[in-house]
């Protein structure tokens, strides 16, 4: 086609078409009834107008049927003049007429205006309708000397056509065979271009080239030329698989190198398992590499003393993230490479997943190994954030593994190794928190040992000054092991999500077994120094058990409960195993205080027996002389009794005692006229009455209860006094029956428990309890008394005011 | 039977006494003998009768003028044969003497009569002889040969072990060995026990709180248990079944048990008195059953089953059972014995130094309390058919 033509055409139609848009514009101004420029709602009424004319009329519009309506089309004179008639009156008649004459008017002179501006429009328009009409005759005559010329030209075109049509047909085939020559001087030239690649070890290329050339070759294989080269090119590809065979087994290439060694004789249809086991073997041996050094730097870590978290580093950033490059670049291989053709049928991926599987695990299994031992030479509790750092980073690497290894059982255990490290530091730590322990009361034994020097009481610490210091130390250091042991806790720790650490760890692990184990085995050692410690007192100093039972009552009163509540908060136990309940705890506490305080009060009474029995034992009482002094031992009897109780109310409070006589010191002995009495034996007195001994006592007897001598005492001062006081004045009384006294000896056994009597009543909660075991000493060695004549009263009150 | 079969009889001492003795060649009567303890009267031996199935007390009361007794002891071979250890003050010196005495023969028939008025005419012990100790210092006990024909007999003398044959009708003492027990101190035996076993060639002591034993034919110590127990150790007996085992008793409460091959560690011990344990006797059947007595005034009757020679109970003969019983007995047998407190006995009302069980009865015993109250018990009846059964 022609395109100035069209041009020209389409030129001509626009004119033609804006001409009558023009002519269409000026109708529209004819049809119209009201000046352009009049109000809006004459203009709309002028556009309804133009669209009824061109049939556009708006849908939905209500036309008004009104007959009444002057502008409506549905008007109608008559009815509107009878409504006028009927409605208005005659004024607004007149009115109306004058109105409409007006408005009739104005619109004839509207008329007239509009009617001659259109015949000017008329005019003008004719004019431009004549002058198209010659346009288009010039236009006529050029198209047709167009149409002439295109004519020719097709004409000369078809000819030339014609006489190509032979030339092209030869040309393509021509091209055809310059291909197939092409082709086949690549195949001719493949030898040589193999060897090429060969020599420059473009093995890439080689092998690329040969795929290319394999099926023809296999093809063609018959013809003897096409079976030489396939023979040649088969034997130099062998030679090349050769070539990268030995590439691949020397190793020492970077990784890349290998894949794309790989990968090449995976083309050249290498069996896929051999070259796993290939690849595998040659990664092995890099990996054991680095195990090795892993295990050389753990016997070094012996002696050069490297933390745990060098280890755990060096083992990372060598071993686990070499393994991770191995088995990526592996799967890039083996497992993620598309396979096409006869490859894929081979099942490649599943086999070679297995093996994977099997390397990683074996490996991982002896990285374990060495980690385990590392993580078992640490043995340290003092900075356990080491430690848990090092687990963490262990940890954490090893998920890597499991992203890439998605069924590998490795993640899992690792979080088992990390498992059994958590459980073994808290028995660590449980065994430390017992070393301490036992340390702080080997500081408070030698605390108790230091000898008191003379009015210095600063320099060694009282009792209830080493009881808070030894509570407090303990309780911080085992503040600062569940610190410690939170680490592994803590959120940012990704084992920390472990069921097992939010579970078990809190309540079996660090509840169970380091608070309530530790908590036992204070009451446990406890114990101990009340069986193993000998029964004379021997090597466990009375204030040392005086001081553990208060710490163990403080215990059962507060610091278990303290302690437990901190743990349980600490470690939100989540696990529902049945836990040991703060009860029981205490029950225990509270059972360990009691065997304490009862083994102190035994102690402290056993000293004080064994100077009474030594007393008694070693006078000789037939030929004593007329007592004037207290003896000393009793003295120091007292004054060891006093410094029991200031002892023992260092720790423990007062205690109830019975309200006492106004004079409970200056108690006269009733027991002398009992004594006398005994000796008027009175036959009368039935035979199978107890008449010989003191009667008073005997009622005493009967109407008192029972006095248990090694009972169980009460947490509180007057009770433990009374243990000992009793403890010692039953001794007293079973020595003195076992010896024969003169008269003398009889007064100084009355100035003594006079003695007695007048400074131990203080002591305990019922003095009727020493008063009557002083009546039973007095009335026993009346009886043995070869000539009871007992001292007066007043001479036994002045000897021991005397003192 | 009466109900009250089982409650405890009691008899009342005019004196205070500590020495306590069953009758050990006497086998067809409970008898007991009591020795009593003053220094103004005139102290006696009251010979204890205790009629089983009338539940009542027959008494005789021999004169015993030489001193106060502070151990009795009777002769496994005649019954009429005693040794007592008494004190005697001479010259403001108290010394405990020991002396080998016979009674009178016509005290049971006296005394069956009229009890009454044994009190008022007491017949008179006859010396026989004695156990001169005059070197050798205060006699703490005199031990009879166990089994024995009844012509050996040990005194233990402050530190010194004496070994005496008596002849002629046991009226005449002499020494045949001694030992003497050297170290720091004052040294003292407080207690001894001949051993029944390995043909009485043993002997068993006690001072302060060490336990010895010696050989009779050497007169050498063959064992020492340092430190049996904490406190003064103050009586000993043995296994009368169990040739090793030996029970000890002292001022630390505790009743120890002991195998004397092994003494590093007592293969038992019992802390159930609130004060020192003075006595502790086994039953001379039944090695289970084990008696103490305490100055807390208590008398605790234990059942050591699981050290005993029938630690398994008692092996029955099959044959001896019919079925039903003998499934019974098998249930029974099952079940592992324990050991346990059978009862604790609280009559006394002053301190308990002696306890003794019957020579006639193995399921009878007395005990004796400083204030001259003897209390006579049973073992609890289902106990007994339980060992017995």
């Amino acid at each position: 086609s022609f395109p100035g033509i069209t041009a020209i055409q389409r030129q001509r139609e626009t004119h033609i078409y804006s001409g009558w848009s023009l002519m269409g514009r000026r109708l529209a101004c004819l049809s119209a009834t009201t000046p352009p420029d009049s109000d809006p709602t004459g203009r709309r009424q002028v556009h309804s107008m133009l669209k009824l004319y061109y049939g556009m009329n708006e849908e939905g519009k209500v036309e008004s049927l009104d007959p009444c309506d002057i502008n409506g089309p549905h008007f109608d004179p008559e009815v509107y003049l009878n409504k006028l008639r009927k409605e208005c009156s005659l004024g607004e008649l007149m009115d109306h007429e004058s109105c409409t004459v007006k408005q009739i008017r104005s619109l004839d002179s509207d008329m007239q205006t509009l009617v001659y501006e259109n015949y000017n429009k008329f005019i003008s328009a004719t004019d431009t309708i004549r002058k198209m009409k010659n346009d288009f005759k010039k236009m006529e005559d050029e198209m047709d000397c167009l149409s002439a010329n295109m004519a020719a030209i097709t004409e000369f075109s078809a000819h030339i056509s014609g006489t190509l049509q032979d030339q092209h047909a030869q040309i393509t085939k021509l091209s055809g065979v310059h291909t197939l020559l092409r082709k086949l001087q690549f195949l001719f030239e493949l030898p040589a271009r193999l060897n090429k690649c060969l020599e420059l070890q473009a093995y890439a290329q080689a092998v690329s080239a040969h795929r290319r050339a394999r099926c023809v070759l296999q093809q063609y294989s018959h013809m003897p030329s096409f079976r030489g080269i396939q023979d040649d090119c088969h034997v130099i590809m062998e030679q090349l698989a050769q070539q990268l065979r030995q590439k691949f087994r020397d190793g020492g290439s970077s990784a890349k190198d290998l894949s794309e060694c790989v990968e090449l004789l995976l083309q050249l249809d290498e069996p896929a398992e051999e070259l796993c086991d290939k690849f595998l073997s040659h990664a092995q041996s890099r990996l054991e590499a680095d195990l090795q050094g892993l295990e050389a730097e753990l016997i070094d870590s012996l002696v050069t003393d490297t933390d745990i978290l060098e280890f755990i580093d060096r083992g990372c950033n060598e071993f686990v993230s070499n393994l991770c490059l191995v088995i990526a670049s592996y799967q890039e291989l083996f497992i993620n490479h598309p396979q096409e053709g006869e490859l894929a049928s081979k099942k490649i991926p599943e086999m070679a997943n297995g093996k994977l599987h099997v390397f990683v695990d074996t490996l991982a299994a002896r990285y374990f190994s060495l980690v385990e031992r590392r993580i078992q030479e640490e043995k340290g509790v003092g900075d356990n954030s080491l430690l848990v750092r090092a687990l963490d980073r262990f940890h954490r690497r090893l998920q890597a593994i499991s992203k890439l290894l998605p069924g590998s059982a490795v993640p899992s255990q690792g979080t088992e190794i990390v498992v059994r490290a958590a459980r073994e530091r808290i028995k660590q730590y449980l065994s430390a928190l017992q070393t301490f322990y036992h340390d702080s009361l080997t500081d408070v034994r030698q605390a108790l040992a230091a000898p008191r020097g003379a009015t210095s009481k600063d320099a060694t610490p009282s009792l209830p000054e080493l009881l808070t210091s030894l509570s407090n130390f303990i309780l911080n250091q085992l503040k600062s092991v569940l610190a410690s042991v939170h680490l592994f806790t803590a959120k940012d720790i990704t084992f920390s999500n472990k069921p097992y650490f939010k579970g078990e760890f809190c309540s079996q692990g660090v509840r169970e077994g380091l608070v309530v184990s530790f908590i036992k085995f204070i009451c446990q050692s406890s114990r101990q120094y009340c069986e193993s410690a000998g029964d004379r007192g021997g090597s466990t100093p009375p204030a040392l058990l005086l001081l553990l039972s208060r710490l163990c009552l403080d215990y059962e009163t507060s610091t278990i409960s303290y302690i437990l509540t901190l743990t349980d908060e600490q470690f939100l136990v989540q696990h529902h195993t049945p836990v040991t309940p703060v009860t029981a705890l205490c029950a225990e506490a509270r059972e360990a205080a009691q065997k304490l305080l009862n083994h102190y009060v035994k102690v402290q009474g056993l000293i004080i027996s064994q100077m009474l029995r030594k007393s008694v034992e070693t006078r000789d009482w037939v030929n004593t002389i007329e007592p004037r002094n207290v003896r000393a031992v009793m003295k120091r009897v007292v004054e060891d009794t006093t410094s029991i109780d200031v002892q023992v109310g260092l720790l423990y409070e007062e205690g109830v005692r019975k309200a006492h006589s106004s004079d409970s010191s200056k108690r006269t002995f009733s027991v002398y006229s009992s004594s006398r009495q005994q000796i008027r034996y009175a036959p009368s007195y039935t035979p199978s009455a107890p008449m010989d001994t003191s009667l008073l006592s005997n009622i005493h007897k009967l109407f008192s209860e029972r006095i248990d001598i090694f009972s169980p005492v009460e947490f509180n001062k007057v009770s433990v006094l009374t243990g000992i006081i009793k403890i010692s004045l039953k001794t007293f009384l079973e020595c003195v029956r076992l010896r024969t006294f003169g008269r003398y000896g009889l007064q100084q056994i009355q100035v003594d428990c006079h003695y007695l009597q007048m400074y131990l009543w203080r002591f305990v909660s019922d003095e009727n309890l020493v008063h009557f075991l002083l009546d039973e000493i007095v009335g026993s060695a009346a009886h043995r008394c070869l000539d009871p004549s007992p001292m007066e009263q007043s001479v036994i009150e002045v000897i021991c005011e005397r003192g | 039977m009466k109900m009250d079969d089982d409650a405890p009889v009691i008899y009342g001492l005019e004196f205070q006494a500590r020495a306590l003795t069953a009758q050990t060649a006497e086998t067809d009567a409970i008898r007991f003998l009591v020795g009593t303890q003053s220094l103004k009267f005139d102290n006696q031996i009251h010979i204890i009768d205790f009629d089983d199935e009338n539940n009542m007390i027959n008494k005789s009361v021999l004169l015993h003028d030489a001193g106060e007794i502070w151990h009795i002891s009777g002769s496994p071979a005649d019954k009429a044969v005693l040794t007592t250890c008494y004190s005697k003050t001479s010259e403001n010196r108290v010394l405990t003497c020991a002396a080998v005495w016979r009674m009178p023969p016509e005290w049971e028939s006296g005394s069956h009569e009229s009890p009454d008025d044994s009190s008022n005419n007491p017949q008179t012990l006859e010396l026989l002889c004695h156990l001169d100790n005059t070197a050798h210092g205060s006699v703490a006990c005199v031990l009879w040969e166990p089994l024995g024909d009844g012509k050996r007999v040990i005194s233990l003398a402050e530190n010194h072990v004496l070994l005496w044959d008596l002849q002629e009708s046991s009226t005449k003492a002499t020494i045949s060995s001694t030992a003497t027990l050297e170290g720091k101190g004052q040294l003292k035996f407080t207690a001894g026990k001949w051993s029944p076993h390995h043909n009485s060639t043993q002997l068993v002591t006690a001072n302060d709180t060490a336990i010895r034993g010696w050989d009779l034919r050497s007169m050498s110590q063959i064992y020492c248990i340092e430190n049996a127990h904490g406190q003064l150790v103050r009586d000993l007996d043995f296994n009368p079944n169990k040739q090793y085992y030996l029970a000890s008793c002292g001022d630390d409460c505790k009743v120890k048990f002991w195998d004397v091959r092994h003494i590093n560690e007592p293969v038992k011990c019992l802390e159930e008195h609130s004060h020192w344990v003075w006595s502790v006797r086994y039953n001379h059947s039944h090695d289970q059953l084990l008696l103490t007595g305490s100055s807390d005034s208590r008398v605790i009757l234990s059942n050591m089953v699981s050290i005993s020679s029938e630690p398994f109970g008692h092996l029955v003969d099959d044959d001896d059972l019919s079925d039903n019983e003998e499934n019974q007995q098998e249930d029974k047998g099952k079940e592992p014995l324990q050991d346990s407190i059978i009862a604790t006995y609280e009559e006394h009302e002053d301190s308990v130094y002696a306890v003794e069980w019957s020579a006639a009865d193995p399921w009878l015993f007395a005990s004796l309390s400083y204030d001259g109250r003897l209390v006579i018990n049973r073992v609890p009846r289902a106990l007994k058919y339980r060992i017995l059964l």
